[in-house]
């Protein structure tokens, strides 16, 4: 009996590994040097990370992605990139007014004569949107719509390091390969040179990969690489392709404090910046989190001595 | 023990003027108070006290939330991100009662095994017990429309597949379909009444418990010996304080590991994919329901035959719900006189089973079904070179290592230029996630002949005579070992 | 250990329940319940984005002479009237001493940005101070008795300067937080 119980443990712990593996042949995601510094139970933002990931966010992404569930005023909020404890209020904060007043916003609310007017955004305005709907998205970016960025990192497997891993794992320059095939010039990706975060100790796949017109191959991106690989099929390489091409090229902004705009330091910093942005409230909930623990145990052990105390005389 | 005599004698003159009229207070008193409870229960039969705070929660958390939620497919999923974002301590009532759905069926779980193990729904139970089930069936009611509420990803798909499993029913079950999504898909309309039937089944359920403990107290609560009361004054304790604070000890060791979901893991039993809002024209790559419906959901997708007339589809959507009918019937198929498994040595076995049957039916359900069970035991793939010779569909097979892929390629170039060749990689074969499945839902169901014939035949162990004999038995065995010089 | 039956060691459970560790098990968990109850009430409270949606920009030049427009402000109506130079008299000259909630109209007026006030232009709450109900006014054709607006609710009466003059309203229609962002624009707050 004891030996199924074992058992059972056993295939309990089975079921729950095998349940938190996801699925899909991508390459793992992985955080960058050092670690985030949001994580753990105590962890906080960086906040000098996230307002150079706003500027990332607002100087590259923002032409093509949406934040739709985001507004200037949460820039100041708490724990936000901007938040500054001598305006509780995030919509008195002038600096977040100034950031927030850069953006040309189409207002949501009509003018006197029912038009609606272009004006700058004020901090109770949601961020601006690229696109007026996603029939524009799609056909401004060859029929794929970039995704909204407000909950992007709990909608990926990975969060941040998914994140982190994509933007800065795209295949180096000099993996590109032209060919010309049937009098077209076809690129490939010759998997040798696959540069970006290869060093894992993993089987690198051979041969080349076909890039289909409009297509960028990323090995963190969720996808099958198999109807385009010209090597061993049993050897496809890991990842996908997606319409984005690489946007962190180093020195793509010039970081207002001076930190070095290296493609590594950009995807880390916007990374950590869409990981607040998808929760807002993650440090105040941990901290809450702590409070509520101390408070269970206490009351767990009160709880002991009271059951102990009340059946002390009943044999049970 | 059935009907107690009350125990309960109003002291003043308005608890005699009340109990005259309403008598509540000697309601409570009968019921949870004075009720004479079996004094050697264990930590499981602390799970039913957990099971109603787990609902109490989820009412509460769940109205207030319905005052910040819209039910509208523009305005859902932004609504459930303001809540987590601007409501005051939105995102901890969102947190409480997406991850207490889950603490509420493994609380539901574990109750339900502690039932079958110690027999809670033989005679003089099978009413208590039933009931149960529907309780059970109405939270996997409710759960399922909540989960849609959200509309993400992994609603809106998870949605069309159950609706879809009603168009399964030959002849009506198109028309039932079409009736449940109010429409030819899922749309604005089915998200409303959802949400409607959501915030309503919860009081079903509530009005089910109510029946349920009333059942309860007709017979009064089994025990692990399975051997019924037969001195109230030695058998016995009052329910109030000597439960109400071993439950209350209990719960909070539960929310502990409740409250380690909600601040630090709030999102590890959901899925990514539903926070992205839901798109009619893309299913996610991996959909499968939430864990605590992945047995049924592994039994579903294990039939992929068909018998007689009775299409694969049909079959499983029949297999899923006879899963949980069968739980309606166990008092009757269960022929043994023992309730205890304690005192069953062959069937407390096959308890073990059944329970990681289970738990490997949810393994199942999580995984896709034509992934091998045991990566390490996959052979490697066959290289398939496939070309046309002269019109016909010819193939020729490749085995081995990078020699293997050198010889296929220099075969291709080979072939004349009209041949065509493609190569592709044929996975060897292996034992994949549908064969355990169907193995296991065969299992699943065995389990429950295997209790027919086992009650006629095992012989039990010798039961004790009362409640009390066996406390006192076990405190003296332990008192043996623990003192062996005496 | 001896066995006592249930029932009969009442007078135990007596003591148990006089006892200290009881009693802190018992304030503790009441002490957690309230914790909750607080973030039920608390939810409650105004969102963050209501919150923010509490101030509005308005354009003044847009309100004709002698008229108003009529602005919501998280979702509370508010005034503005441009009155004309015999409406501005007309508050100006009252005595101020007879008023039922005595207030000069300048008291009543928010300085410019060069300091100096607006006379032409009259910003306050839309919400009579009696009940609630929202006045009419020049837009509707009817100002009243004294020329400002009139409650058709009860019956209250408001100058030019938005002061209570007849009927039920106990006070003035009080002025919002407001200031002059420019010469035309104006940012009022709730």
């Amino acid at each position: 009996m004891k030996a199924f119980r074992i058992f059972t443990a056993g295939l309990a712990g089975l079921v729950l590994a095998a349940s938190a593996h996801a699925a899909g042949d991508a390459k793992h995601p992985h955080a960058p040097e050092g670690g985030w510094p949001f994580e753990g139970v105590t962890g906080q933002f960086d906040q000098a990370s996230l307002q150079r990931g706003y500027q990332v966010y607002k100087e590259v992404c923002s032409s093509c992605h949406s934040m739709k569930l985001m507004s200037y005023r949460n820039l100041g909020e708490p724990g936000g990139p901007f938040y500054d404890p001598e305006y509780p209020n995030p919509n008195d904060n002038p600096y977040v007014k100034a950031l927030a007043a850069q953006n040309e916003i189409l207002s949501p609310t009509p003018n006197d004569i029912g038009e609606f007017d272009y004006r700058p955004a004020t901090p109770a305005d949601r961020f601006r949107s690229p696109y007026p709907n996603v029939n524009a998205a799609r056909a401004a970016n060859n029929g794929a719509a970039p995704p909204d960025l407000s909950v992007i990192t709990k909608a990926r497997h990975g969060g941040a390091s998914y994140v982190y891993s994509l933007l800065s794992g795209y295949p180096a320059p000099d993996a590109f390969v032209e060919r010309e095939v049937d009098g077209e010039t076809v690129t490939y990706v010759d998997m040798s040179k696959l540069g970006g975060h290869g060093g894992h100790g993993e089987e690198h796949a051979e041969g080349l990969l076909r890039l289909n017109p409009g297509q960028y191959y990323n090995p963190y991106m969720a996808g099958d690489t198999t109807p385009n690989y010209l090597g061993d099929p049993r050897h496809n390489p890991p990842g996908g392709f997606l319409a984005m091409p690489p946007q962190l090229i180093e020195g793509r902004v010039e970081y207002t404090d001076g930190t070095p705009a290296t493609v590594e330091q950009m995807a880390h910093d916007v990374a950590q910046f869409l990981a607040w942005a998808g929760e807002p409230k993650q440090t105040k909930r941990k901290s809450l989190g702590l409070a509520v623990m101390v408070y269970l145990g206490l009351l767990t052990i009160l709880l002991w001595f009271s059951y102990k105390r009340i059946w002390r005389n009943v044999e049970h | 023990m059935s009907g107690h005599e009350s125990s309960y004698t109003p002291t003043n003159a308005f608890t005699k003027w009340l109990d005259t009229r309403l008598p509540l207070v000697r309601f409570a008193q009968d019921t949870a108070i004075n009720f004479p409870t079996p004094k050697n229960l264990n930590y499981w039969y602390t799970f039913g006290g957990i099971l109603a705070v787990c609902l109490v929660i989820q009412i509460v958390t769940g109205v207030i939330l319905a005052m910040h939620y819209e039910a509208s497919v523009d305005g859902a999923f932004a609504s459930v991100e303001r809540i987590m974002r601007d409501v005051p301590f939105g995102w901890l009532l969102r947190y409480i009662h997406a991850n207490g759905a889950s603490m509420f069926f493994l609380a539901v779980y574990i109750h339900m095994f502690r039932g079958l193990y110690y027999g809670s729904y033989k005679a003089p139970r099978e009413i208590l017990w039933i009931l149960g089930c529907v309780i059970y069936l109405l939270m996997m009611g409710t759960a399922f429309l909540g989960y849609m509420l959200p509309w993400g990803q992994m609603s809106y798909h998870g949605s069309n597949v159950i609706t879809g499993l009603f168009g399964a029913i030959p002849l009506i079950g198109e028309s039932i379909q079409t009736w449940l999504m109010g429409g030819p898909s899922i749309g604005n309309q089915t998200l409303q009444r959802f949400f409607a039937l959501h915030y309503l089944l919860p009081f079903m359920i509530a009005g089910a418990v109510v029946l349920h403990v009333w059942a309860l107290h007709v017979p009064g609560n089994n025990n692990p010996t399975g051997v019924e009361v037969q001195d109230v004054k030695k058998d016995t304790v009052p329910f109030h304080p000597y439960y109400t604070v071993k439950d209350a000890f209990a719960i909070v060791i539960f929310l502990i590991m409740f409250a380690v979901f909600v601040f630090y893991a709030p999102n590890v039993l959901g899925h990514a994919d539903n926070y992205v809002e839901a798109n009619p024209l893309v299913t996610p790559a991996h959909i499968v329901p939430e864990w605590y419906l992945l047995p049924f959901y592994a039994i579903l997708r294990a039939i992929t035959f068909d018998l007689g007339p009775i299409p694969a589809k049909l079959l499983g959507v029949i297999f899923m719900f006879a899963a949980i009918a069968v739980l309606f019937v166990l008092p009757w198929l269960d022929t043994s006189k023992v309730k205890s498994m304690r005192y069953r040595p062959v069937a407390k076995q096959f308890f073990f089973g059944f329970v990681a049957v289970c738990l490997m039916l949810g393994w199942c359900g999580a995984s896709v079904p034509t992934d091998p069970v045991i990566k390490a035991l996959q052979g490697k793939p066959t290289l398939v070179v496939s070309y046309t010779d002269n019109g016909d569909e010819v193939t020729s097979e490749y085995k081995g290592g990078a020699e293997a892929y050198e010889d296929a390629k220099s075969f291709m170039d080979s072939l004349p230029a009209d041949a065509s060749p493609s190569l592709s990689a044929v996975p060897a074969p292996t034992f994949q996630f549908k064969h355990l499945s169907l193995i296991l839902t065969f299992c699943y169901f065995g389990f429950f002949i295997l209790l027919f014939f086992l009650g006629l035949t095992e012989k039990p162990k010798e039961l004790p005579e009362s409640i009390h004999k066996s406390v006192l038995k076990r405190h003296k065995d332990a008192d043996a070992v623990a003192t062996p010089a005496e | 250990m001896t066995d006592i039956p249930a029932h009969e060691h009442g007078e135990l459970i007596d003591e148990d329940r006089r006892n200290f560790i009881h009693i802190a098990t018992g304030a503790a968990a009441f002490g957690g319940a309230a914790m909750f109850a607080w973030v039920a009430v608390d939810q409650w409270n105004p969102a963050a984005d209501t919150k923010a949606a509490s101030a509005l920009d308005v354009d003044i030049s847009k309100v004709p002479l002698g008229s108003e427009i009529r602005v919501l402000i998280g979702g509370k109506p508010f005034f503005i009237r441009h009155r004309t130079p015999a409406e501005i008299a007309a508050a100006e000259s009252v005595d101020v001493s007879t008023l039922r909630d005595p207030q000069t109209d300048d008291e009543r007026l928010r300085p410019m940005q060069n300091g100096e006030l607006n006379r032409a232009i009259l910003i306050t709450s839309g919400a009579c101070t009696h009940l609630g109900c929202v006045p009419v006014g020049p837009a509707q054709g009817n100002t009243g008795e004294f020329g400002g607006w009139y409650c058709p609710c009860h019956g209250s009466e408001y100058d030019t300067s938005g002061r209570i003059r007849k009927g039920p309203a106990p006070t003035n229609l009080p002025v919002p937080d407001y200031k002059y962002v420019s010469d035309t624009v104006v940012n009022i707050s709730l």
